[in-house]
């Protein structure tokens, strides 16, 4: 039997993998993808508790969720090649100009 | 009774002023030096008309605004005319035109005329301000007032630095005494209020004098006093008067002989009905008086700057002003100020005059035989001598005479006093003479160039001088002794001063004894006067080289007193000063606000390193944040 705790855990489990990605991969578009995984372990949180409350309001925010998810990869993505055009590099250590 | 274009006397010369200021160079030197005196005279017309149509009790006022208002208190800028400031007007604005028109004469060659004469009109106006207020606040603004006009034409040839100098100290000597002046003031209003009555009126503090306790009132003379010794030259502050002889010749006859420097016989005046609740503070005032009146009488003497042994003698006389003060006459110190504004304007005038036609020579000892070349000066100024001398039936024999009179017979003066003002009398009549006769008798000791260019001076500086000569014998008639036809300037003055301070009657045969001896140990002046400097004679010579010239050194340098001074206060506390800009600025200020500089850059410079400028470290942080905020908020429950 499949419980909602399952789901939660899983969906934890996701969470935490796209938290670490974002932390310590040296690759921009690495970091974009974690970004998505956590979106993502979220959306599958909203959809579980719908699925045992009964209620559509999860389902909605999910729809909401995946439309921002995308307008956000999109930039996202406009902005890594656009850095990568200028610095040859998408490694985040190496944009660190913005301090002090 | 409201009288509303009094506030024209001080407006018109301020207006005078402004239209110098801004248009003078345009209309010209000589629109700008006319309309300066015209000025001056039309306010002399105005304060002729006022004092003719003054009732004799009677006092005419002009509100012009309220100034401050805060709660019961109220200061307004108001105007009044009594028998006391009408003295004062005609002083101020008749002595002020005549010295106005002389100006035209002698500074008519001078590139700064219009600066002059604008400076000259703002005196004016302060001046009446002060004589005009009906409260102490508007005394004081024109108080400091004059105080600024004296400092600007004191230093009026600024290219000199040692004008500069005189300037300066003027005015900061003349701010001890004021700082003195405006702590009376400010002791006077709390005082008064802490009994519920919140004024600065004239009228109304002398209605509710009596409420302060006698301790307070005395403090409070004392205080104002300092400000009157500032202003009026006295022990301990005189020093600034000689030096303030850098001015040009007008000014010192007008500023620093007729009119600011008796601001301070006037306030004493003003506020009698304090000074006389304050017996040790009037005793003070004598005593600083006649110290002050002998000390600058033997200063004199030695004196060889025509201007200076004026100086001296104004402070001297001023002395006299204080002592009939201290002594409880405040009616024979104003006639004595009012005599002394002319024949003391005359001397200043003359004196200008015969440093005109030698070309700004002012050692004594290259005069000499002038009076063949100056002979309207030479008349005049003899005539201004003989009526500071206190010779019979001119103005200074009347007022010296009633003040000497007054230093003995009234009830806080005694013998004492009269002896040592007695002794003055006979030295200014001295000094005076010698001054004469150095200046116009005998021969001519300056170069031949000077000699052939000396000349008498043109009517426009001779017509004052005359004016002025007339006024030092007339002026003295209005207040004879009881023995002539009596005094008619007590009545004038009476519902001033009231009952109370009236002036004292002895028996008439000690007056004339007094009288009889002054007359003797003025006489014996002019009689030494003669005999060392009135034919040729080796004898000063020989008086100066008593004891090695030490004397003589002492008295030429008015005691060493400036020196005292530089040593005691300006010295010390100019390397104070020095010590402040030098090390305690620098090190300790400076070094204050550097240090909380340096804590704050070498904090940040730790904390500065969290800001990476790398996006996972922020972020790493903000992880740890939330995650420490979830802990602790779960851990609440």
């Amino acid at each position: 039997m499949v419980t909602l705790n399952h789901y939660l855990i899983l969906s934890a489990t996701i969470f935490a993998i796209g938290v670490i990605g974002v932390l310590v991969r040296r690759n921009l578009i690495v970091v974009l993808m974690s970004i998505e995984l956590m979106l993502n372990a979220v959306n599958l949180t909203f959809i579980a508790f719908s699925r045992f409350l009964g209620s559509m309001q999860g389902q909605v925010v999910v729809f909401f969720v995946m439309a921002v998810a995308a307008a956000e990869a999109v930039i996202g993505l406009a902005i890594i090649i656009s850095v990568f055009r200028h610095r040859r590099s998408l490694d985040p250590q190496d944009m660190q100009l913005l301090k002090w | 009774m409201t009288v509303d274009f009094l506030r024209w006397m001080p407006l018109i010369p301020l207006l005078a002023v402004l239209i110098n200021i801004f248009f003078g160079a345009r209309l010209g030197k000589k629109f700008a030096a006319g309309l300066a005196c015209a000025a001056v005279a039309a306010s002399f017309a105005i304060a002729l008309f006022v004092f003719w149509q003054l009732p004799a009790d009677g006092t005419f006022r002009d509100t012009v605004y309220t100034w401050i208002e805060s709660g019961s208190f109220q200061v307004k800028l108001s105007f009044q005319v009594d028998a006391l400031t009408a003295v004062m007007l005609l002083v101020v604005t008749g002595i002020g035109f005549l010295i106005h028109f002389y100006a035209l004469g002698y500074m008519g060659h001078d590139d700064g005329i219009i600066r002059f004469f604008a400076y000259l009109n703002l005196f004016i106006f302060f001046m009446l301000l002060l004589v005009m207020g009906d409260n102490l606040l508007v005394l004081f603004v024109g108080w400091e007032g004059v105080g600024l006009c004296s400092y600007l034409l004191i230093g009026f040839w600024y290219h000199d630095h040692k004008n500069t100098i005189a300037g300066n100290k003027a005015f900061i000597v003349n701010r001890i005494g004021d700082f003195g002046f405006m702590l009376g003031i400010l002791l006077l209003v709390t005082a008064l209020g802490r009994q519920g009555i919140w004024t600065l009126d004239f009228v109304e503090l002398q209605k509710h004098v009596n409420l302060l306790s006698p301790e307070i009132i005395t403090l409070i003379t004392l205080l104002l006093f300092v400000g009157a010794t500032g202003k009026s030259a006295q022990i301990p502050l005189f020093v600034w008067l000689p030096d303030a002889m850098a001015g040009p010749t007008p000014v010192s006859a007008l500023i620093h002989a007729a009119t600011m420097v008796t601001a301070g016989v006037y306030m004493t005046a003003r506020l009698h009905f304090l000074f006389a609740l304050a017996p040790a503070t009037l005793s003070l005032i004598a005593i600083i008086g006649a110290a002050t009146a002998f000390f600058a009488a033997t200063v004199a003497l030695a004196q060889t700057d025509i201007k200076r042994v004026l100086a001296y003698s104004t402070v001297s006389q001023l002395g006299y002003m204080f002592l009939a003060v201290g002594v409880g006459a405040f009616s024979a110190a104003i006639f004595h100020l009012f005599t002394h504004a002319f024949f003391k304007a005359c001397l200043f005038l003359g004196a200008g005059s015969v440093i005109h036609a030698l070309d700004g020579e002012q050692d004594m000892r290259n005069m000499g035989g002038l009076r063949r070349y100056l002979p309207t000066t030479y008349w005049t100024y003899l005539v201004a001598t003989l009526a500071i001398s206190g010779t019979p039936l001119t103005a200074g024999f009347f007022s010296k005479d009633l003040i000497l009179w007054q230093a003995y017979v009234s009830p806080h003066g005694s013998t004492e006093l009269w002896l040592v003002a007695w002794i003055t009398a006979g030295m200014t009549a001295f000094y005076m003479f010698r001054q004469l006769f150095l200046v116009f008798h005998g021969e001519f000791r300056g170069s031949e160039q000077v000699k052939a260019h000396a000349h008498e001076s043109p009517p426009v500086m001779t017509l004052p001088l005359v004016v002025l000569a007339v006024g030092s014998i007339f002026a003295g008639w209005l207040a004879t002794p009881d023995y002539l036809w009596g005094n008619r300037w007590d009545p004038w003055l009476h519902p001033i001063f009231g009952g109370a301070h009236e002036a004292a009657h002895g028996a008439l045969d000690d007056e004339i004894r007094l009288m009889a001896l002054t007359l003797a140990i003025g006489a014996l002046g002019f009689v030494l006067a003669y005999i060392a400097y009135g034919r040729k004679s080796r004898l000063p010579d020989r008086i100066a080289s008593l004891a090695g010239g030490a004397f003589d050194r002492l008295l030429l340098n008015n005691y060493y007193i400036d020196g005292l001074y530089d040593a005691l206060i300006v010295r010390p506390f100019t390397s104070f000063s020095r010590w402040c800009a030098q090390f305690f600025d620098p090190a300790v200020i400076d070094g204050l606000v550097n240090a909380v500089a340096k804590g704050a850059r070498g904090f940040s410079l730790i904390w500065r390193e969290v800001q990476t400028g790398n996006v996972q470290h922020y972020l790493a942080g903000f992880l740890a944040a939330t995650v420490a905020l979830l802990v602790y908020f779960l851990g609440q429950q």
